[in-house]
């Protein structure tokens, strides 16, 4: 299996916990994860908030690099995912665009790259028996959130990723590692992320009902697959903490962290301690059941 | 709900031009109001979506850029996945907020053209987004320099940031958008 792997920027910076532990889950599932060279930004929520052909066109750079590499495109970062899709949505169906952002980019580019998330190359092409068979440490006992955020699911008909309302792709992996996925409301609320600077007083809000749903639920963690929400939900417990007085200690972790412990692999190649609520509930929870 | 609609400044074709750029059909609006009931902003925001919608489609002129909603709105996308007439909701507060920009519309709590535009900077520079240069542009600009400082020391300790950016990216092809996207200005999209 072999795939031209879009780390995204956050994977240079807030999100080098999850760019590590993709490439530790794949390297130990023997996912061959080829980096496109000279990848630039996707353009986030601030390209499409500002022109529909510069957030067509800022994708579409990386796009044709991948064309080139004649491999599908694997993205871990669910608003890289979401943008990509986005744009060989609007490439590829709307004529005018492509004319447009094939003069941006300098060259021809059709729409076609086959975008996937990490998540589902390991439900479809790897198997829940594979990683069945990969599980070292099983995380039995822990219970597990999964939360799926806007950008993995919506808008569904593009994204095409899970049920919009209720996915469970999350769930099925944490399932198959022997954790306990739990049923909770908050899956697919929006965290606010793309306003956690400029209107925090909106994100604080919007992270504590999510954590609230979360631990009235039972949950000993979130479990993401989304930079943007990890960074949000984790950071802004302390801001919760000040104006409200509610103090979750509710750690935000990437499926791949999950994965990856549960494959043997030493927290630290996982980035668990970049983490600003520590997990340290979650690692004596796998040291336990290992030595069970 | 009661939407009063003054007409006190020139409409300039308003809803024709957040239909083309949108590419959604205003007409088709049931007024179910499932995208405002599921905005999860809508504690926050005097103006919904619906309303949006409506006010549009009866002609509104420029002062519905003023509405909060267009910078308060998280892109969730949620209204655009639970519309039963299928309209791209989400992609009608993108065209708003491109006309806020064009024609001025007052500025806004949190200021999220001042945070977008030090974004695609970084971007226009580095060919990749540098997140702290990126931080230390808008707050500069808001001058709230403090807000959320406090977390720094921790996250750069924890290697939770980076301090440098990457240089990798191909920026030719990245600065070559950003003036072809220059020029284009006033294009149809």
């Amino acid at each position: 299996m072999r795939y031209a792997y879009y780390p995204g920027c956050s994977a240079e910076s807030t999100a080098r916990d999850m760019h590590e532990s993709t490439l530790a889950v794949a390297k130990a599932l023997g996912i061959e994860m080829v980096e496109p060279k000279g990848w630039t930004c996707c353009g986030a929520t601030a390209g499409h908030q500002t022109d529909r052909i510069l957030a067509a066109s800022l994708p579409a750079a990386s796009l044709v690099k991948v064309k080139d590499m004649g491999l599908d495109m694997v993205v871990n970062c669910a608003a890289c995912y979401n943008r990509m899709k986005m744009a060989n949505n609007e490439i590829s169906t709307d004529s005018e665009i492509r004319t447009s952002v094939c003069d941006a980019i300098g060259r021809d580019y059709d729409g076609s790259v086959n975008v996937r998330h990490f998540v589902e190359v390991l439900l479809k092409d790897v198997g829940l028996e594979t990683i069945k068979k990969a599980v070292k440490h099983s995380l039995k006992g822990l219970k597990v959130a999964c939360y799926y955020g806007c950008l993995l699911v919506r808008p569904p008909k593009v994204m095409k990723f899970d049920d919009p309302e209720n996915p469970t792709s999350l769930d099925k992996l944490v399932k198959v590692i022997g954790g306990e996925s739990i049923d909770w409301s908050g899956k697919v609320e929006c965290c606010g992320g793309g306003l956690s600077l400029t209107r925090t007083d909106v994100v604080v809000d919007l992270t504590d009902s999510i954590l609230g749903m979360a631990q009235k639920a039972g949950a000993d963690c979130i479990a993401v697959s989304c930079p943007m929400c990890q960074v949000n939900l984790d950071l802004r417990q302390q801001d919760i903490k000040k104006q409200t007085g509610r103090d979750y200690e509710m750690p935000i972790v990437y499926i791949t962290q999950l994965l990856g412990l549960s494959f043997g692999i030493s927290p630290d190649k996982l980035g668990f301690k970049k983490l600003m609520v520590p997990a340290s509930n979650i690692l004596e929870k796998v040291a336990q059941n290992s030595n069970e | 709900m009661t939407i009063t609609i003054r007409k006190t400044k020139k409409s300039d074709r308003l809803k024709e031009i957040v239909e083309q750029l949108s590419g959604a059909d205003l007409s088709i609006c049931l007024q179910c109001k499932k995208c405002s009931s599921g905005c999860p902003v809508n504690k926050q925001t005097v103006s919904r979506p619906s309303e949006i919608m409506r006010r549009l489609h009866l002609n509104a002129g420029d002062e519905l850029l003023e509405s909060d909603i267009i910078w308060t709105c998280v892109s969730c996308e949620t209204c655009s996945t639970r519309c039963p007439m299928g309209i791209e909701v989400a992609a009608i507060i993108d065209a708003l907020r491109k006309l806020a920009l064009e024609r001025k519309a007052s500025k806004q709590k949190g200021n999220v053209p001042l945070f977008n535009k030090a974004f695609l900077k970084t971007v226009e520079i580095f060919g990749r987004t540098y997140e702290i240069a990126m931080i230390a542009a808008y707050k500069l600009g808001t001058g709230k320099f403090m807000n959320d400082t406090e977390k720094f020391p921790t996250m750069i300790k924890k290697g939770k940031i980076s301090l440098i950016p990457s240089l990798h990216g191909d920026r030719k092809i990245v600065r070559r958008i950003f003036k072809k996207t220059k020029e284009n200005k006033g294009a149809k999209v």
